[in-house]
């Protein structure tokens, strides 16, 4: 998947290493925030067409297409299920967390 | 520095003319601004330079103040240098927006024109409206004339820029005093002010190939830490304010002595100390009651932040007496200099008696009458005579 990767951030150390104000480099992902998902989507890639609805509609971003197939970043997938819920093929399922 | 200014063009200018002009020779990039009485003078003078082609910047017409500092922000935040000016209520409108650029560390000057708060509705001058934005962490200054004015507007470049102090500048004109008064200013060489401020290169500025996150949330862990970093770089902004005043006076034969001046001061027991406009009234004041052989001396405090504590600590023990001229009042207390400077002076070597004086509120003139009472009240105190310690002067009954 070419999606950001979760990197450590490091923290200044002393007063020297803070940045000039309230400011850093952009795109440091420091941890996944998928933490009040109750449902992740499913994919069931026999059905898909690839028609890339679902990753022009996902609020987050978070649809890969750069593989051969579609992938989905559950690192930042909220499971909304707009994807699940457009999907033409009906090829998205949305499961309960736990399940 | 050897190389002087080479000369200066005079010309007949009002205070805000003369801003105008010093913002001219600082060439901001972006000029974000929106009029106020009695700022506007300075606003229309800048586009009058703009639509002649005198000056090279983006003119930005916003619908308010707020707006206005939120526009300089952001050219702040690509690297440009910004410029704004306000006054009163404009100023109050953009309280919001001062903190977030001082908490940014964004290197912005504005000019404030001091006029009165509402209500009782009133356009004309007191101190009230940057003195109420103390802790929104801006460097403030305060301006005896036009030719000050000018000069001060390059120097706060000069001081907000350093590495050493990323803070954004406040020069403070007294309402109609100064910003309506004309005299003659010296407007010095393009050449000569690209020379003492070179342009800006920020070392916090956003392009495409250096995408950065900004103002972000500095959670509890974090957050004290950039207040301590803005608390060290005002007491940084001390130094730099002395230095940039020195090599701008090596530049332009004109010193304004940093922090604080003052007049008359060695050997004297009685300092009247204030703000403003209010020090060229006194100068005269003090030079006729030294003639009568009065051991009188005047302090015009130039910075209110940051606060030149030091200088209060080390106040002559022959001071006996020090009257404090607000131009402003803290409904419930006293005058917010009169609060900083008494504070100061417990740490002197021997603290003076004082009164503070409220004056001038609401463009109600200053006289020199009004001062010679305020120093015979001081003299009053040396003789052991009691004198309330806070006074309305000039007050109708």
């Amino acid at each position: 998947m070419a999606k950001p990767k979760i990197v450590k951030f490091h923290y200044p150390e002393s007063l020297a290493e803070m940045p000039l104000g309230p400011s850093a480099a952009a795109g440091i992902l420091t941890e996944p925030n998928a933490g009040w998902r109750v449902q992740r989507p499913v994919m069931d890639r026999a059905k898909c067409s690839k028609c890339l609805l679902c990753w022009v509609l996902c609020p987050e971003g978070v649809i890969d297409k750069e593989s051969e197939e579609l992938a989905i970043d559950l690192n930042y997938c909220k499971g909304c299920g707009l994807c699940a819920h457009e999907c033409p093929k009906e090829a998205i399922t949305m499961v309960g967390e736990g399940e | 520095m050897s190389n002087k200014a080479r000369s200066s063009q005079l010309d007949f200018l009002n205070g805000d003319e003369a801003v105008a002009y010093g913002a001219k020779l600082c060439r901001p990039h972006v000029v974000a601004v929106y009029p106020i009485t009695p700022q506007t003078i300075v606003v229309e003078r800048i586009a009058e330079f703009v639509a002649n082609n005198l000056m090279t910047c983006e003119y930005i017409h916003v619908e308010s103040e707020h707006s206005a500092m939120c526009a300089a922000m952001g050219a702040s935040l690509v690297g440009a240098r910004a410029f704004t000016a306000t006054s009163s209520q404009g100023l109050a409108y953009m309280h919001e927006m001062l903190h977030y650029v001082s908490g940014s560390r964004f290197p912005i000057v504005m000019m404030n024109a001091n006029r009165t708060l509402a209500a009782p509705w009133n356009i004309f001058g007191d101190q009230r409206d940057s003195l109420a934005q103390r802790d929104t962490g801006w460097i403030q200054v305060y301006v005896e004339n036009g030719q000050e004015a000018l000069d001060m507007i390059i120097q706060a470049y000069a001081v907000a820029e350093d590495d050493r102090v990323y803070t954004p500048v406040m020069v403070n004109l007294d309402g109609f005093v100064n910003t309506h008064t004309f005299e003659l200013v010296a407007i010095p060489e393009q050449k000569d002010v690209d020379e003492f401020l070179p342009p800006f290169k920020s070392k916090n500025a956003i392009d495409f190939n250096h995408p950065r996150s900004f103002c972000m949330t500095a959670a509890t862990e974090w957050n004290m830490e950039f207040r301590y970093q803005q608390q060290e770089a005002m007491n940084q902004a001390k130094e730099v304010i002395a230095e940039v005043d020195r090599r701008f006076g090596d530049k332009f034969g004109r010193y304004y002595g940093g922090l604080v001046e003052e007049v008359r001061c060695q050997d004297a027991e009685v300092v009247l100390i204030g703000m403003g406009s209010v020090a060229g009234t006194s100068r005269v004041v003090v030079d006729k009651l030294r003639d009568k052989g009065w051991k009188v001396g005047l302090l015009k405090l130039r910075f209110y932040r940051p606060f030149p504590i030091e200088y209060f600590k080390g106040l002559s023990p022959k001071v006996k007496a020090v009257g404090i001229i607000d131009r402003d009042i803290s409904f419930g207390y006293e005058g917010a200099l009169a609060s900083d400077i008494k504070a100061a002076l417990t740490s002197a070597s021997a603290p003076p008696k004082v009164i503070n004086f409220i004056a001038g509120i609401a463009g109600r003139d200053i006289t020199k009458e009004n001062i010679e009472e305020m120093y015979n009240k001081l003299f009053n105190l040396t003789q052991g005579k009691e004198e309330k310690e806070l006074q309305f002067i000039g007050l109708r009954w």
